[in-house]
C-alpha cells in the first residue's frame, strides 16, 4: 500500500515538473510582451527601463531558474497588466470558480438522480424516453452555444435573469460568495445551469443504467416479496446500491467542471479563474498564464492522486495491477 | 434485409445499419451537410470573403431581408460586415469539417501506430506509451488544448496539433486492447512462423483486424473534435479571423446577441448542432452494428 502511494506521489511530482517546464518555455514562445504592454509612443530609454523592470532582458534559462526558485516560495511573478502578484490574482478569482462549479454540480445531482431513477424505473414510458432523448441532446449541444441560447431566452427576451457578471457578493468567513443574496443567486442561475447540463446528462445516464441493472437483482425481488412499499424499495434498496459508482464519477467530474468553467465564465463574464486565463492569453500576460496553468495542473494532480488512493483502498486489485505492471 | 442476407460483410453491416430509421436519417443529414460543405462555392449566394461583394449598408439585417441593391435576399440575415449568413455558414461548415476530419485522421494514424507498437512490443515501451496516455486522459480535453494553444499560439495547424494531442490517447488505448486479443490468434502465429518481418506483421496482418472498433471511436471523435475546435475558436484561441469556422461565427454574433440580433450567432450554432447530432447518430448505430457481442 505504502509503496503504491509513494510511486503514485513520485509520478505526480514528475507530471508537475514536466508541465511547469513545458508551460514556462512554451509561454515564452508566444510573442513579445514588450510590444503589447509598453506604450508605442515611449522613447527608447523608457522601453529599456520597462524591459529591465520586467526582467525580460535576461536569458531564458536564467529567467526559468529565477522563476523556479520563486515558484517554490509561492511567488510566480507580478502580472504585467495589473502589476500585482500573479498568484494572488489567480487565487483571488478561485472562490468564484469554485462556487460556480459547486452550484453546477449540485444542479446536476439534484436533478440528475431523480430523473435517472425515473427513466430507469419506467424505461419504455413517454417520460422515460423523453428524459433519455434530452440527455442525448445534453451531450450533443455545444456548451457555449447553449450558454448563448440561455442568455438570449432568459435575459434578452424574457428579461427574468441578468445576462452576465456576478452581482453583489456577501462575505462568508472572509470569502466573497453569491448565494447568500437574492441578486447573487439570480446571477448564479444561468451560468450554473449552463455548466451543469453536460454533467446532468451524464448522471441521468449512469443512474438509469444502474437502476435497470439493480431492479433485476435478487435483493430487490426479495424486498418486494417481503411486501415493502415501492418507495422504500426504490428509495433505500436500489438507491443505496447505485450511489457507489455515481459518487465516484461525481468526484472525478468535479475537476472537469472546473476546467469547463473556462467557457461558461467567458460567456457570462463570471469573474473566475477561467475568464482570467482567457483575458490573460489575449494580452499575453505571461506570469498570470503560468500561475493559472500551474495552479490548475496542481489541482488536477492532487485530485487524481486522491481518487487513485481512495480507489486502491476500496479495491486491492488496482494497486496489485500497478505493482506488477 | 433479405436482399443483403447472403451478401458480403459490408452488405450485412449496411443491412444492420438500416434497421434504425434514426441512424439512416442521421446519415442522410450528414451526407447533405458534407455535400453542402463540399459545394459551398457553388451553393452560396455570395463569396463571404470577397470584400467587393459585401455592402456595409446591409450590415445586421434580419433574416429574409433584401439587399439594398435588390439583387439578393438574405435568408438567414447578415452579420456586422453585411455578409450573408447563409454563405458564411456554408464556408464555415467547410472549415469546421476539414479541421475536425484532418485532426481525427492524424490522431487516428498516431494512435493506431502507438497502440500497435505498445501491444506488439510489450515491456517498457508498452508501459511508457500507456502511462503517458493514462496521465493525459486524466486531464479534461479542453484543458490540454488550452495549455497547448497558450503555448503554441494561434493558427490552423496549431489547432490541429492540439486536437491530435487531445485525441491520440483514445485510439492508442482502443487499438492496444484489441491488438492484445488479436495477437494471440492463429493467423498472427502463422505469420510469425513464416518469419515475416515484424513491421509487416503489425501493419498488414494486425492493423486491419483492429480497425472496426477504431472506426466507431473515430466517428464519435470527429464530433468531439468539431465541438472542441468550435469552443476554442469561440474563446478566441482557435482559428484566426481569416478562416472563420462555425465557432468563430458564433463568437462574432455574441456581441450583438444582447441587443436582440440573435441570427448572427443562432444560425451558425444550428448548423454546428445539426452536424454534431448527425455524426453522433451515425456513430451510435455503427457501434451497435460493429459490436461482435451484439451480433445476431
Amino acid at each position: 500500500m505504502l509503496v503504491y502511494v509513494i510511486r503514485r506521489l513520485m509520478q505526480s511530482v514528475a507530471v508537475l515538473a514536466v508541465m511547469s517546464a513545458l508551460v514556462f518555455v512554451g509561454v515564452f514562445a508566444i510573442g513579445n510582451p514588450v510590444d503589447i504592454l509598453i506604450n508605442p509612443n515611449a522613447d527608447q530609454e523608457d522601453i529599456a527601463r520597462a524591459i529591465k523592470g520586467l526582467g525580460l532582458d535576461r536569458p531564458l534559462w536564467e529567467q526559468y531558474l529565477v522563476f523556479l526558485k520563486q515558484a517554490a516560495l509561492g511567488d510566480l511573478g507580478k502580472s504585467f497588466a495589473f502589476n500585482v502578484p500573479a498568484i494572488h490574482l489567480v487565487l483571488e478569482r478561485m472562490p468564484a470558480t469554485l462556487e460556480l462549479a459547486t452550484a453546477a454540480m449540485l444542479i446536476a445531482i439534484v436533478l440528475g438522480i431523480p430523473l435517472g431513477l425515473w427513466a430507469g424505473l419506467k424505461p419504455h414510458s413517454i417520460a422515460g424516453r423523453t428524459i433519455m432523448t434530452g440527455s442525448i441532446l445534453g451531450f450533443s449541444l455545444p456548451t457555449f452555444w447553449v450558454g448563448l441560447l440561455l442568455i438570449m431566452i432568459f435575459a434578452v427576451y424574457l428579461g427574468w435573469l441578468p445576462p452576465s457578471g456576478r452581482g453583489p457578493t456577501t462575505e462568508l468567513l472572509g470569502v466573497p460568495v453569491s448565494f447568500l443574496s437574492w441578486d447573487g443567486i439570480a446571477h448564479l442561475i444561468l451560468p450554473a445551469t449552463n455548466l451543469a447540463l453536460f454533467k446532468l446528462s451524464l448522471i441521468i445516464r449512469l443512474t438509469r443504467a444502474g437502476t435497470r441493472e439493480a431492479l433485476l437483482q435478487d435483493y430487490v425481488k426479495f424486498a418486494r416479496a417481503k411486501g415493502l412499499s415501492n418507495a422504500r424499495v426504490v428509495g433505500v434498496h436500489v438507491l443505496k446500491n447505485i450511489l457507489i459508482p455515481i459518487v465516484t464519477v461525481i468526484g472525478l467530474e468535479f475537476g472537469s467542471v472546473i476546467a469547463f468553467a473556462i467557457v461558461t465564465e467567458t460567456i457570462f463574464a463570471w469573474p473566475g479563474m477561467g475568464k482570467l486565463i482567457i483575458d490573460s492569453i489575449n494580452v499575453l500576460d505571461r506570469p498570470v498564464i503560468v500561475a493559472y496553468l500551474l495552479i490548475i495542473v496542481t489541482l488536477f494532480v492532487l485530485l487524481n492522486l486522491a481518487v487513485d488512493i481512495v480507489y486502491s483502498v476500496l479495491d486491492p486489485r488496482v494497486r496489485l495491477a500497478d505493482a506488477t505492471g | 434485409m433479405a436482399r443483403f442476407s447472403a451478401a458480403s460483410p459490408a452488405g450485412r453491416v449496411a443491412a444492420d445499419f438500416a434497421q434504425s430509421r434514426l441512424a439512416v436519417f442521421g446519415l442522410a443529414l450528414l451526407a447533405a451537410l458534407l455535400l453542402a460543405a463540399l459545394f459551398a462555392p457553388v451553393l452560396s449566394p455570395q463569396n463571404p470573403y470577397d470584400l467587393a461583394q459585401l455592402d456595409i449598408l446591409d450590415s445586421r439585417l434580419p433574416p429574409g431581408a433584401h439587399a439594398t441593391d435588390g439583387k439578393l435576399t438574405y435568408w438567414l440575415g447578415t452579420d456586422d460586415q453585411g455578409r450573408d449568413m447563409l454563405s458564411a455558414i456554408l464556408y464555415g461548415l467547410r472549415i469546421s469539417l476539414s479541421v475536425g476530419v484532418s485532426a481525427t485522421l492524424c490522431a487516428l494514424a498516431l494512435g493506431l501506430t502507438l497502440g500497435l507498437v505498445a501491444a506488439f512490443c510489450g515491456g517498457w515501451i508498452e508501459s511508457l506509451i500507456m502511462r503517458i496516455a493514462d496521465i493525459q486522459l486524466s486531464f479534461p480535453a479542453i484543458l490540454i488544448a488550452l495549455i497547448l494553444l497558450a503555448v503554441l499560439g494561434q493558427g490552423i495547424e496549431k489547432i490541429i496539433i492540439a486536437l491530435v494531442a487531445v485525441q491520440w490517447a483514445y485510439y492508442a488505448r482502443t487499438v492496444r486492447s484489441t491488438a492484445l486479443v488479436e495477437r494471440s490468434k492463429e493467423y498472427i502465429e502463422a505469420a510469425t512462423c513464416l518469419a515475416l518481418p515484424a513491421a509487416r506483421i503489425v501493419f498488414r496482418h494486425l492493423a486491419p483486424n483492429c480497425l472496426p472498433p477504431l472506426i466507431v471511436v473515430a466517428t464519435v471523435q470527429v464530433a468531439a473534435a468539431i465541438t472542441l475546435e468550435a469552443t476554442l475558436s469561440f474563446l478566441g484561441l482557435g482559428l484566426p479571423i481569416t478562416e472563420p469556422s462555425l465557432g468563430l461565427l458564433i463568437s462574432n454574433g455574441f456581441t450583438y446577441l444582447l441587443s436582440g440580433k440573435y441570427w448572427i450567432s443562432f444560425f451558425p450554432g444550428v448548423a454546428l448542432l445539426l452536424m454534431i447530432v448527425s455524426i453522433n447518430l451515425v456513430g451510435d448505430q455503427l457501434r451497435d452494428v460493429l459490436n461482435p457481442r451484439l451480433q445476431r
